[in-house]
């Protein structure tokens, strides 16, 4: 059998928009996943400064949101998203990786409920915090 | 009574696409994503080309949630930033040269995004409009809404706050 990080890392270069980020799982556990980004300079949104704007932050932390569903024990599948709320607390470090660490704390037959944070090399003040509720559906679609 | 003569349409027009593509044109994330701004007057719609790069299913396939979220996000803070120069355009304190120059204000920074995802994103191209709800000093709240074929039916909308620059450089 082979391991769940491997499994989600096949997932992830499936994914077109992932892959053009330069997603890469680094952990997968029972409702948890940890996804990092490493810094390139198409992701800068402020040119000045350097630093990697907010809409590729959130776009590595609704992946990983979605990573940590679908590896929910009750989880059946396919996810998608219904809201994701961020809260950007600092700038992320020019030239630094971001790392995203999401957990599926809840999850009902149809929504479950995510939460997450992005941290680059301090991980003791995270650059963003975000919260967000996903779908739950079965990959075969429902006969409803 | 004498009104002073209106300036050549040219010359407006130029001074405000000079503006708006410099506001945007130099976000490598902008054009990571090819983002471009369709203007008309002072409003703008923003225009994000399909490519396979935004994909995040490829079975459906659908847009990628993530990429969805940063079109809303450039089209909150072009949006807000447009707005803020347009006044300062429009009076001429902020001439064609300084503009040219680069002489813009920071682009606000996100305090906090709410993305609502209505309906999956097809995959074909997708437009946005921000909408200042408040504009202050130190905080502005814009929401915005993106759609696709159909402008009553969009596939995603978001709202946020945004931390304004620093007024005078």
């Amino acid at each position: 059998m082979i391991d769940r990080k491997t499994l989600a890392q096949q997932f992830m270069s499936a994914l077109p928009h992932a892959k053009a980020l330069g997603l890469r799982v680094t952990h997968v556990g029972d409702a948890e996943a940890e996804i990092e980004m490493a810094y390139a300079p198409h992701l800068v949104g402020d040119p000045e400064s350097g630093v990697v704007h907010g809409g590729a932050v959130s776009a590595l932390m609704d992946t990983c949101c979605g990573a940590a569903v679908m590896s929910h024990p009750d989880s059946p599948g396919a996810t998608a998203t219904i809201d994701l709320r961020i809260d950007y607390m600092r700038a992320a470090t020019p030239g630094q990786t971001i790392r995203a660490r999401a957990q599926c704390y809840h999850i009902t037959r149809f929504v479950a409920f995510v939460r997450a944070q992005a941290l680059d090399d301090n991980e003791t003040r995270p650059v963003a915090q975000a919260t967000g509720t996903f779908t739950v559906e079965s990959k075969t679609k429902d006969p409803t | 009574m004498t009104r002073k003569r209106p300036e050549p349409v040219q010359i407006v027009k130029q001074r405000r696409d000079a503006a708006l593509a410099a506001l945007a044109g130099n976000v490598p994330y902008i054009a990571f994503l090819g983002i471009t701004f369709d203007r008309r007057g002072d409003e703008l719609t923003a225009v994000l080309p399909f490519a396979d790069k935004l994909i995040g299913n490829p079975v459906l396939p659908a847009l990628h949630g993530g990429a969805t979220a940063a079109f809303l996000e450039v089209t909150s803070i072009i949006g807000l930033s447009w707005a803020m120069l347009w006044d300062d355009l429009e009076s001429g304190a902020l001439s064609l040269d300084r503009v040219e120059a680069g002489h813009l204000p920071r682009l606000p920074k996100t305090i906090g995004l709410t993305v609502d995802y209505l309906r999956s994103g097809l995959p074909r191209d997708a437009y946005a409009r921000a909408f200042v709800t408040r504009s202050g000093r130190r905080y502005a709240s814009v929401r915005a809404e993106a759609w696709q074929d159909n402008r009553a039916r969009p596939f995603a909308q978001a709202s946020g706050q945004f931390l304004m620059p620093a007024q005078d450089g």
